[in-house]
């Protein structure tokens, strides 16, 4: 190194101590490597980086973009579901409560089938009881008649009267509706 | 290296920092012509190869989700794509892979020269010159056919008073024609700079007692110089896209 330095030096002679950036006699031997490095490298971009980096870019940019599209897709079809689902629900309850309200009423018809019947059937053997009570008291009216009579005609026979039937009978119906 | 083999046989401090920029042939001892293999030669090929396992091999897989060699790759494109947009405008677009190639080598000879015993092809004038001109060249190409005889309206400031524009157009003028040269200094200047102080910190590694304050500076200049390779290259980049600008879009 140090030998290769000194070489150097001995051969740029009174401008070694310089700068040997301002030796011009080694220019035209940069600007030339210099030129040809720029045009390689100018080849190389923009052949082959450049296009290449600029396509990737893209392409990352349409898939972003078509999975974000693909994402609002999804999510529209889960708000789809879920108002179907909605739907669904809505139905079935109304459905049920068509049911309900039908079974409902079907109960209230027989109930109402069931408490008539009930009703008549009860009026009809209230109706045949009083017939009955009606019945039984006439009766007993009656027997109550004969026996005020047969008794009433005793007691006049045993007082030592003569009882008139007729008489005996008026007497006691008199006093009956008293 | 060089340095320190001067200053142990010269037995003092002798401080050789510009040795580093020497342009030598690596096979052979003889002048340098124009087609000699030297280490600028060497560099500028590992340049190339750098960039083709960047740019190319990194992204051979066109994986949409990329991997890190790619994504870096994608990186540095959609840096400077963004950048030619933005600053120089969407019909610039056709010009950023002239902008990325400029932006690839610069970075990539910046950051190769900070290895150790590596020659930094960019601290030489001879190659930041050349670029400069590349750009000033092709601006003023592009201003001149797109926009014909109004590019002049660049130099001809119309919102100054009417009797300012002759010497406003003076000092245009010269601006214009000093930009390839701040353009092509400021590059090779930082990067020169920064090395040279680089091997003077090391030549202060000779004596035992400064030695490890020599060491702590080489490692703090050392990171400086990372920034500034990068920002170098950056700010290189960014001024191509700015007069590439003027010369799309002239009016002030």
């Amino acid at each position: 190194m140090a030998t290769e330095t000194q070489a150097a030096d001995a051969a740029h002679g009174a401008s070694a101590p310089g700068m040997p950036q301002l030796d011009f006699s080694n220019w035209g031997h940069q600007i030339f490597w210099l030129l040809v490095t720029l045009v390689v490298i100018y080849f190389v971009l923009s052949r082959i980086a450049l296009p290449r980096i600029a396509a990737v870019l893209a392409e990352r940019q349409g898939t972003i973009t078509n999975d974000i599209a693909a994402a609002e897709d999804l999510k529209a079809k889960a708000v789809e579901a879920e108002e179907a689902y909605n739907k669904a629900l809505a139905d079935a309850r109304a459905e049920a409560q068509r049911i309900i309200a039908e079974a409902k009423a079907e109960i209230q018809a027989d109930l109402d089938a069931a408490t008539a019947k009930a009703d008549a059937e009860i009026a009809a053997k209230t109706a045949e009881s009083e017939k009955r009570i009606s019945e039984i008291r006439a009766g007993a009216m009656q027997s109550v008649e004969e026996v005020a009579r047969d008794t009433a005609a005793e007691i006049v026979a045993a007082m030592g009267g003569k009882a008139d039937a007729k008489t005996v009978a008026a007497a006691v119906a008199e006093r009956m509706k008293g | 290296m060089a340095t320190e083999a001067h200053g142990s046989e010269e037995g003092g401090l002798v401080f050789h920092p510009m040795d580093q920029f020497i342009v030598k042939p690596l096979f052979g001892d003889g002048p340098v012509s124009f087609f000699t293999i030297t280490n600028v030669t060497l560099w500028m090929a590992v340049a190339i190869v750098a960039v083709v396992v960047l740019m190319v091999l990194g992204t051979s897989r066109r994986a949409v989700i990329p991997s890190r060699t790619q994504s870096v790759a994608e990186l540095a494109y959609g840096f400077i794509y963004k950048m030619v947009e933005d600053v120089a405008g969407k019909d610039a677009v056709g010009f950023f892979p002239y902008i990325m190639t400029l932006f690839m080598f610069i970075v990539f000879a910046n950051f190769l020269g900070l290895i150790p015993m590596s020659f930094t092809t960019t601290s030489h004038f001879a190659v930041t010159v050349v670029l400069a001109l590349l750009v000033f060249v092709t601006v003023t190409i592009v201003g001149f056919v797109k926009n014909g005889a109004k590019f002049l309206g660049l130099f001809w400031v119309s919102s100054a008073p009417l009797a300012l524009r002759p010497i406003l157009a003076v000092i245009e003028l010269i601006s214009y024609f000093v930009r390839p040269v701040s353009h092509s200094i400021r590059l090779a200047g930082n990067v020169m700079a920064g090395h040279a102080v680089i091997k003077v910190f090391a030549g202060f590694a000779a004596i035992a007692v400064v030695s490890p304050v020599s060491v702590v500076a080489i490692t703090a200049m050392y990171g400086l110089e990372v920034l500034v390779a990068f920002i170098q290259a950056y700010v290189f980049t960014i001024l191509t896209c700015v007069y590439l600008k003027d010369a799309l879009h002239p009016s002030h």
